[in-house]
């Protein structure tokens, strides 16, 4: 259930309109709320792209990569969880520190200056 | 495709695993590990951390999708019940048959519980899995405050005794022997050892043989003998271990006669389809309860099994070993204790100071033959080196464990000198040269690429430093400054950035990575740059928020439930009753826990992000201003009362406290830092073990620099004596601002302080003596910091922008509904992680 098809193979059946872009911070992330959902959304804004998972770190299962800081590595665009530092690929989901399961990644379009996330329900 | 079934997914059949998936032959074999514990192999030499964080995933050596991705077949929590070795076939406890080409057995061993009487009485238990752990800790909580015994002084018992004072519970060490860790200590060092332990807090009973464990049900004591009874409420059973031998005796493989699977030098059984490693293994009539020699064997036995036949065990097993966890230094190696005849010993022993050594020499002083070290054993890593490589000693051997008394170059050269065979990590048996050859001939030049590379360092991590300055001389010796690095974003150290950032007057992160970096940036060098920023420009984290750590970027700590802490300064520690009032009533109307920090002020947790701005509001209009708990900045200062009221006091410790708290609130610097004034020597405040510290004495203040609690504890030096108030601050600016200026990122003063050359007496130079001519430069930077504070909590709630920050949803004004709290004597507190 946690781990999932690279971004482009996974079969988007509803595109929810989030937000409007300028409301999510540059460089870092927030939180959405789609159904019963939490999803953090990242703007990585020097790059002019966009990454989107569960908000849920599986480390402890608490409510918080949203709030956690993004970067790279070796060119993967990741999240660091603001609670014990573990880092995950935003493309994959993968744990890059190792030690997790994978989280769920979303797809992420903007258009007409809003924030669309993909989702497969 | 021939399949290979591992039993047992300890720290051995993990590292089995990882050999054999690491090596080319690797697709002609399919892997099939069973293991016995609910979870995946785990760090069981670590296995004490657990109690610091309750963190089981954190010890794992791999996640379970390791094993996937590597196309090994993991079976957990499946207990191999069976081998059929005619049909070549294994059963399970889950009623499952699997046929194998080849069997490696590596089940460790389990703890041995003496079949003493009352034994099996609730409260007793071992030590040895994470379980065993999670059922000591519920046992200690519902004993709280109690009584705990550990049998067995060896060095798991004491690392056991560790632990459960770290529970909260009177530790008593119980040994049989006369001595402690008799396998490893002599009777001086062992007594240097219980002193040094019993100043501790950790009570050792010695030559005690345990007649039996007292008790209706639970244990309530053991009894030595006639009237020799200790009261406990718990016991943890650390006498040795057993091998766990029972499928192999049960499917007829030759046993050591007391226990053991009998392998030779290629790990093989006496059944040439089945091999064993680790713990189980009986090799050289011995069980190793080590993981080096166990990984040793797993390489032997992937070798043998791909074929190449030529791998061996070596002939003699090093058991060099050194305790770790218990906050005190002890280590063993080679022959530790020896006969006359062989050589002599050199001993050093300083009972004031718990400090012992001592070295086993040739009787022509040339060779090392072992040694033993209690209360520092920094030089171990270089004399087990001298030991293993037969390396010859200085002129006077002794130097080895006293210093060099001529002054100047330590007796041990460097690690340079070392052979290219010495085995520098013994955890992965990485030798000297392959670190060198990873960096001299496969262009790996950090100490991170190298081991990534050699794996070194990843196992203990006890030799680090070493490969460090192997890793570092290499480099020098490519004619390569060795650099060290932020990040892979910027290549260069935090004072080279402090530096390249003032010069050109860079304040904004995207154009610093645009211009000297590459990339777009990580959890690492965001908040090393945003400090940069702030102790140039004292500019609040309001600004750049994207780049700040977490708890930065929302101004609270952020704790372990997503909710966040909410510390408004009190100075000194001095605080009215009208604020104290008005602290009451806002925690009180937003529901939130209340403490007295160790820093004299109160913390109030649980605050949901969108109430911080609401609860600020209020806190500031009652002429509070934020206490900056989460910042790499001033803490606090803490003071005793001082002449105000004590009547020891030589000054006013309060008002100083207070005066300097408001001078240095909201600098930010490389890592936190606290201050302490004490009145008068008695050092109420601790001024001692925080990073500046005042203390009164007749005629003056003595300052102190660069003390430190924490994690590694160490007491301020002296930086000067009986001077006037003015004198004292002038000197502690200047000392914090070069501090900032040069220090690497999260290093503590301390820290720095040790590994800045010169030590105190430079300091001494630079802050008092302007030795660098830069003290006019510190003195106007540190005003500017000064002058130019401001409350970020009051710019954040007067912003509206900043303020829109504070939502848990960007398109919803709901709140997080996933919280969930219980109370707690009176209170509330976070529910516990799943
Ligand atoms: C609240 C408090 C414990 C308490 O209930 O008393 C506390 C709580 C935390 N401490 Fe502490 N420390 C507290 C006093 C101390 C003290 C005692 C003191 O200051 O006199 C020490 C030892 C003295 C020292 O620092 O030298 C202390 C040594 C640490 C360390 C280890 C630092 C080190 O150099 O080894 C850390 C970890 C770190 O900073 O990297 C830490 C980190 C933390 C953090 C920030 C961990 C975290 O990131 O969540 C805790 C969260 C605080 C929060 O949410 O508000 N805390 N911490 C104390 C707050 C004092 C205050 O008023 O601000
Ligand atoms: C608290 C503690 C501290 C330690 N500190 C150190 C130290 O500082 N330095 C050091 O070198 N060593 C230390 N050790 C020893 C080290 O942990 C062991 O040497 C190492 O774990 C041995 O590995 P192993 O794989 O042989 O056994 P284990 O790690 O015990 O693994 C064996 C596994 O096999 C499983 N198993 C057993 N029978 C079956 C079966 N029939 N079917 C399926 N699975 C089975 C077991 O459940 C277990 O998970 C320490 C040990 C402890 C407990
Ligand atoms: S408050 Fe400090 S000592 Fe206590 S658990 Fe947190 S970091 Fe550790
Ligand atoms: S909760 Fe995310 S890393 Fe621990």
């Amino acid at each position: 259930m946690n781990t999932q098809e690279p971004m482009e193979k996974i079969a988007v059946k509803t595109w929810f309109k989030a937000a409007p872009a300028e409301k999510f911070p540059k460089n870092a992330g927030a939180c959405i709320k789609y159904k019963d959902q939490q999803i953090a959304v990242f703007n990585f804004a020097r790059e002019n792209k966009w990454y989107a998972c569960q908000n849920l770190c599986p480390h402890k299962m608490e409510m918080v990569l949203s709030r956690g800081m993004i970067g790279e590595e070796n060119g993967e665009p990741k999240v660091a969880c603001p609670l014990h530092k573990n880092t995950f690929s935003l493309k994959t989901g993968e744990s890059l520190t190792g030690a997790c399961d994978a989280i769920t990644t979303f797809p992420v379009k903007v258009e007409d200056g809003f924030v669309w996330v993909g989702f497969t329900d | 495709m021939k399949t290979i079934v591992v039993v047992g997914n300890g720290m051995v059949g993990y590292k089995f695993c990882e050999k054999f998936v690491a090596q080319a032959n690797k697709d002609s074999y399919q892997l099939v590990v069973f293991g016995e514990e609910p979870r995946v192999a785990y760090d069981r030499v670590h296995l004490s951390e657990y109690f610091e964080d309750g963190d089981a995933e954190r010890l794992s050596l791999a996640p379970k999708t390791w094993y996937s991705d590597h196309g090994i077949q993991l079976h957990i929590d499946e207990r191999v019940t069976e081998i059929n070795r005619n049909a070549k076939t294994i059963g399970t406890s889950k009623g499952t048959q699997y046929a194998y080409d080849t069997l490696v057995m590596a089940t460790g061993s389990a703890p041995f519980v003496p079949p003493i009487r009352g034994v099996e009485k609730k409260g007793v238990f071992v030590y040895r899995t994470i379980e065993d752990l999670e059922e000591t800790l519920i046992y200690a909580e519902k004993i709280k405050g109690g009584k705990a015994a550990i049998l067995g002084g060896g060095l798991l018992g004491l690392e056991a005794a560790k632990a459960v004072m770290d529970m909260g519970l009177e530790p008593h060490v119980v040994e049989f022997a006369p001595k402690l860790m008799p396998r490893q200590l002599d009777t001086r060092s062992s007594k240097v050892l219980q002193g040094k332990l019993e100043s501790m807090g950790i009570n050792i009973h010695l030559s005690k043989a345990t007649n039996q464990i007292l008790g209706n049900g639970c244990i309530t004591g053991m009894e030595f003998g006639e009237d020799d009874i200790l009261d406990v409420d718990m016991l943890v059973v650390s006498a040795g271990i057993r091998p766990r031998d029972e499928l192999g005796k049960s499917c007829g493989l030759e046993m050591g006669t007391r226990g053991g699977i009998v392998v030779n030098n290629q790990m093989r059984t006496s059944d040439p389809h089945i091999l064993a490693i680790g713990e189980v293994a009986l090799y050289n009539q011995m069980i190793y309860g080590l993981v080096a020699p166990g990984y040793e064997m797993a390489q032997v036995a992937v070798d043998q099994i791909i074929g190449e036949t030529g791998t061996r065990m070596a002939a003699e097993i090093d058991m060099s070993t050194k305790l770790k966890l218990i906050g005190v230094d002890v280590a063993s190696f080679g022959t530790p204790f020896m006969p006359a005849e062989r050589g002599h010993s050199i001993i050093f022993e300083n009972k004031t100071e718990s400090l012992y050594k001592r070295i086993n020499v040739t009787h022509d002083g040339k060779k090392l033959l072992g040694g033993i070290l209690v209360g520092d054993a920094s030089d171990y890593n270089m004399l087990l080196q001298l030991y293993q490589n037969e390396m010859p000693l200085p002129e006077n051997p002794e130097d080895l464990i006293l210093g060099s008394r001529a002054g100047g170059a330590s007796a041990f050269g460097s690690a340079m000198d070392l052979p290219d065979t010495a085995v520098v990590c013994s955890c992965e048996a990485v030798t000297k040269g392959a670190i060198c050859c990873s960096v001299l001939e496969d262009g790996n030049e950090s100490v991170k690429a190298v081991s990534k590379a050699t794996k070194a360092t990843t196992g203990c991590g006890g030799c680090k430093p070493m490969v460090v300055d192997l890793v570092t001389e290499s480099l020098k010796s490519l004619g390569k400054t060795v650099k060290v690095q932020l990040c892979e974003h910027f290549e260069y150290s935090r004072q080279e950035l402090f530096d390249i950032v003032k010069l050109k007057g860079i304040d904004d992160y995207d154009k610093l990575l645009d211009l000297v970096g590459k990339g777009h940036g990580c959890e690492v060098c965001k908040p090393a740059v945003a400090a940069i920023f702030a102790s140039i420009y004292n500019e609040t984290a309001n600004r750049q928020p994207a780049i700040q750590d977490t708890n930065d970027r929302y101004l609270a700590n952020i704790q372990r439930n997503g909710t966040y802490s909410v510390v408004p300064r009190v100075a000194g520690g001095e605080i009215t009753p009208k604020q104290l009032m008005a602290m009451g009533r806002i925690a009180q109307k937003y529901d939130l826990y209340t403490k007295i920090t160790g820093g004299q002020r109160i913390d109030m947790f649980g605050a949901q992000l969108h109430e911080l701005p609401l609860i600020w509001e209020e806190l500031i209009a009652e002429g509070f201003e934020t206490g900056q708990a989460y910042g790499k900045s001033l803490r606090t200062v803490k003071s005793c009362v001082g002449s105000t009221w004590c009547r020891y006091g030589m000054d006013e410790s309060v008002s100083f406290a207070v005066e300097i708290e408001h001078r240095y609130k909201g600098i930010r610097s490389p890592h936190k830092f606290k201050g302490g004034v004490s009145g008068c020597i008695r050092e109420c405040a601790e001024a001692r073990c925080k990073d500046f510290g005042f203390i009164a004495v007749e005629g003056g203040w003595n300052v102190y620099v660069a003390g430190n609690g924490g994690a590694n504890p160490k007491h301020a030096e002296l930086l000067a004596e009986k001077v006037d108030k003015e004198t004292a601050i002038k000197y502690i600016d200047r000392y914090i601002m070069y501090y900032i200026k040069t220090a690497q990122p999260l290093t503590r003063t301390a820290a720095w302080l040790e590994k800045l050359e010169g030590g105190i007496t430079y300091l001494q130079n630079v802050v008092i003596n302007d030795s660098l001519g830069i003290a006019a430069e510190l003195d106007a930077e540190m005003q500017a910091l000064v002058d130019s504070y401001k409350c970020e909590w009051k710019e954040a709630i007067e912003t509206p922008e900043i303020r829109a920050r504070y939502a848990h949803f960007v398109n919803s004004d709901e709140t997080d509904d996933s919280i969930e709290f219980v109370s707690l004597r009176e209170q509330k507190m976070p529910k516990e992680w799943a």
